[in-house]
């Protein structure tokens, strides 16, 4: 199995503002000596609560931030490489809220295009924005409308699109379905695993939501405080946590009523 | 005892329709969860209920609380409803808070305003209040400004303003949808407990059909302004009626499911 992406040591420090004007400012420690690694076909999952590190360490990865000490690796390369366009080809990004991750004043076609061309993708462009969409589930007749006259769902359906036009290997997913409705939430994770299986598209998903890493990942780590507490198969962290913050928050899982 | 008589409720903004006839009772003490997507029209119902809709909405039909038609009525004349009889949290308390006033001094306010009591004595209930709603240090902490406190320890405190006068009915509205997992279960249980104790009726807004599930015994499901149904829980589980709310229970039960099968070691 090749590996694709690695992490060693990997630590951001953030400055916070001064508390008052004597003060000194202080520092945030958002990601602490995070060490990982993902090979091709992984399905990782990364789990933790709001500021446990989790966006920092995709921004990282992403190569969309400069750590404070530790390196980020791609194909053994360490990261900046002096190619970025050809790495940025290979790993691709979903967020959270396609209304803001999508250009309001651009059309789904040139939302798709967009990659293709900054990254000189050598394919013909408008038959692969085709091929994309297709593969999302949105029709050709899309292409002219813009983000505001589309659901939740299919902005990110847009937004997974873009992702996947330069063809990538790997594809961060950041709380990908956190901003959509409930059944909308399921079609799009059904569609995150679909892509998974058929490209062969190796899968970093980030959530708070452990049902969601449940259904699409086979390994998963668990951060709490910019550290990650656990990690392992999503099956045996899930049946025996041995953390005590993993098993507060596999307890906290809202579940539904037994039926008798 | 009815509390709470809500009929034909229909709301417009110009030309469209966001909340389509919709009619519900609640009586004193019980719960009642709404749920749905957004744009379904649930936060506007509770809003009406309140009297909150923003002055563009036109209103149609009846709310009536305690036997008395609160729709139409002015704002000086609901002021001794909110806050007072009615109590209500919101969704993101960074928003629901006076980002300028000391969280002691917004939980003394309804108590001075409907209780007549002095800014000692409320002050002095205000701390109380913040121990009773399980915040720690609640004397330190009354002195705080909002931006101080984590998420979890405002909702508390927007709990601790709205049950200051004993609300004979507590609205939430998506109460714990900005809060992390483990947050929210501790505010879930919160509310659960002081709901029970003060005896007051709930009504529980959120699009999480787990989570209103385990708060309240009867759901009420909108989609695009209209009540779809009106259920117990047990119902809606063993037998929803309306296609739409088939596909809720469908997805809440897919979810729970696959964290069912992986916890319990199956395959992911």
């Amino acid at each position: 199995m090749t590996e694709l992406l690695r992490a060693d040591a990997l630590s951001r420090t953030f400055k916070l503002p001064r508390a008052s004007l004597r003060s000194e400012r202080s520092v945030r420690r958002a990601l602490i000596d995070m060490n990982l690694s993902v090979n091709e076909g992984d399905r990782l999952g990364i789990v933790g609560e709001s500021g446990s590190g989790k966006t920092t360490l995709a921004r990282l990865l992403l190569g969309l931030d400069v750590p404070t000490s530790g390196a980020v690796s791609f194909l053994g390369d360490t990261l900046p490489l002096s190619d970025m366009r050809q790495f940025r080809r290979q790993i691709q990004v979903v967020f959270q809220d396609p209304r803001s991750s999508l250009n309001p004043r651009m059309s789904v076609e040139d939302i798709i295009l967009e990659p293709l061309e900054c990254l000189a993708v050598e394919e013909p462009h408008a038959a692969r924005i085709d091929e994309v969409l297709a593969s999302v589930g949105l029709s050709g007749d899309m292409r002219t409308r813009y983000p505001h006259e589309l659901s939740g769902g299919q902005r990110q359906r847009v937004a997974i699109a873009r992702a996947l036009a330069p063809r990538p290997r790997l594809l961060i997913a950041d709380e990908p379905v956190s901003a959509l409705d409930v059944l909308v939430r399921d079609e799009i994770l059904a569609l995150l695993a679909d892509l998974t299986a058929n490209l062969g598209l190796t899968l970093i998903l980030i959530s708070h939501d452990l049902s969601v890493i449940a259904r699409l990942c086979d390994d998963v780590v668990v951060m709490q405080h910019g550290v990650a507490v656990e990690r392992g198969k999503t099956v045996d962290v899930f049946r025996a946590p041995s953390h005590p913050f993993t098993k507060t928050l596999i307890a906290s899982v809202p579940r539904l009523p037994e039926l008798s | 005892m009815t509390l709470l008589q809500v009929r034909n409720l229909t709301i417009r903004f110009g030309q469209k329709l966001v909340v389509d006839d919709v009619s519900f009772d609640l009586d004193a003490g019980q719960r009642l969860g709404i749920i749905g997507e957004s744009g379904s029209g649930k936060t506007l119902t509770s809003l009406a209920i309140i009297g909150l809709l923003p002055d563009a909405a036109a209103v149609a039909g009846s709310v009536v609380f305690d036997g008395v038609e609160i729709l139409n009525k002015s704002d000086g004349e609901l002021s001794s409803l909110r806050g007072n009889r009615i109590g209500m949290v919101f969704q993101e308390p960074l928003t629901a808070l006076n980002p300028l006033m000391r969280v002691g001094k917004q939980i003394a306010q309804p108590l001075r305003i409907h209780r007549g009591m002095r800014m000692k004595a409320a002050l002095a209930r205000a701390i109380e209040l913040c121990a009773r709603v399980g915040l720690p240090d609640p004397e330190r902490l009354v002195r705080s400004y909002p931006h101080q406190l984590s998420g979890g320890q405002r909702q508390r405190i927007g709990l601790a303003i709205s049950l200051a006068c004993n609300p004979s009915l507590l609205i939430a509205d998506e109460p714990t949808t900005a809060l992390d997992v483990t947050v929210q279960q501790e505010v879930l249980k919160l509310i659960n407990e002081l709901v029970r104790e003060e005896g007051s009726a709930l009504m529980f807004v959120s699009h999480d059909l787990p989570v209103v599930s385990s708060m309240t015994e009867r759901v009420a499901v909108m989609r695009s302004g209209t009540m779809v149904e009106l259920a117990t829980v047990g119902e809606l589980f063993s037998g929803a009626r309306h296609e739409y709310s088939q596909k809720l229970v469908q997805a809440a039960r897919r979810s729970d499911d696959d964290f069912v099968r992986v916890s319990r070691g199956g395959r992911a």
